[in-house]
């Protein structure tokens, strides 16, 4: 199975690929910027302030996604002493801080128009926050550590500790008594919210999910020609 | 219809304060992580170059610094 992510063979559909995903990214937002600004309709309670909806929702959807996926590349990395894995979740880690960040500010954008303050230490809020730390604790182990064994040992176990908090995220709003209103979207039981706001949510998703592929296919590239720049010095 | 676009019944400060925030993000990521793959690029392009022919010859041998030299021309 481990042949198919054989770094030759990635490189050559990841260095080819970012050009496509930058066009269909860049299309894909427009036509959500269009929807989520300008199409869809105010909520009846909220009015137009809802619409940070479309960019909060979708962030912190991903951020949670990508450090599920990191943690799961930086065991394989641990356990299989596979390399390739360990640059495939070091490319992930910077769009997943980033729209961790984009979620706690929006969010905190959205707060004070609908719950009257910036911050609050909510369940919800403060799990996120965790999260931001262990993606900058993670982002920090590959910029610190220059032993390659010593650094992949360190930021599994950071992936790993950060892991845990990734349920806690999820479930934070059924656990406690949040701010936060329990989830309107739902995979396996019914939906709550109109098809009129679940339209642009899905596709302001799927343009944050395109952009998250783009920095990751350019980010991995950059990592793999790093290595390669070693391998010239060896020669 | 503008006027309603901007001010969004008083909410428009919240709201594209919100969608500025995250594009700014996007643009700063993508140019931050643009700039770091055109550096490796061009260090891979030097290093390259400085090589004799027969390390050279070795190097062009892997299918992968192939792959990079032919994408490195195109940037």
């Amino acid at each position: 199975m481990f042949k198919y992510f054989e770094p030759n063979k990635i490189f050559a559909i990841t260095s080819k690929a970012q050009k496509y995903v930058l066009f269909l990214f860049i299309i894909v937002l427009s036509i959500g910027l269009t929807e989520a600004l300008i199409l869809s309709p105010e909520d009846y309670k909220q009015s137009h302030s809802v619409r940070i909806m479309y960019v909060h929702v979708p962030a912190a959807w991903i951020s949670l996604g990508i450090f599920s996926c990191l943690s799961i590349f930086s065991i394989g990395s641990f356990v299989f002493k596979n390399k390739n894995f360990s640059l495939i979740s070091k490319s992930m880690a910077p769009s997943g801080f980033v729209f961790n960040i984009i979620a706690l500010v929006t969010g905190s954008i959205w707060g004070k128009p609908t719950w009257g303050t910036w911050w609050a230490w909510d369940a919800r809020i403060t799990s996120m926050l965790i999260l931001a730390i262990f993606y900058g604790m993670y982002l920090l182990a590959w910029r610190i550590y220059e032993d390659k064994e010593e650094v992949i040992k360190i930021t599994s176990i950071i992936a790993i500790l950060g892991l845990i908090n990734v349920p806690i995220i999820k479930f934070s709003v059924d656990w406690w008594n949040t701010l936060h209103q329990s989830s309107s979207v739902n995979i396996l039981s019914n939906t709550s919210i109109h098809t009129s706001m679940l339209i642009p949510l899905g596709i302001m998703t799927a343009a944050f999910t395109l952009f998250s592929l783009l920095i990751f296919l350019m980010k991995y590239n950059t990592e793999l020609i790093k290595v390669k720049n070693k391998g010239l010095d060896r020669l | 219809m503008i006027n309603e676009l901007i001010l969004m019944n008083g909410y428009g400060y919240y709201v594209w304060s919100s969608f500025f925030f995250t594009l700014i993000s996007f643009a700063t990521l993508y140019y931050v992580t643009k700039l770091q793959l055109s550096k490796e690029q061009n260090r891979f392009l030097s290093k390259f170059g400085s090589l004799n022919e027969d390390k050279a010859k070795a190097a062009r041998s892997q299918n992968i610094n192939k792959e990079i030299l032919s994408n490195t021309s195109n940037i």
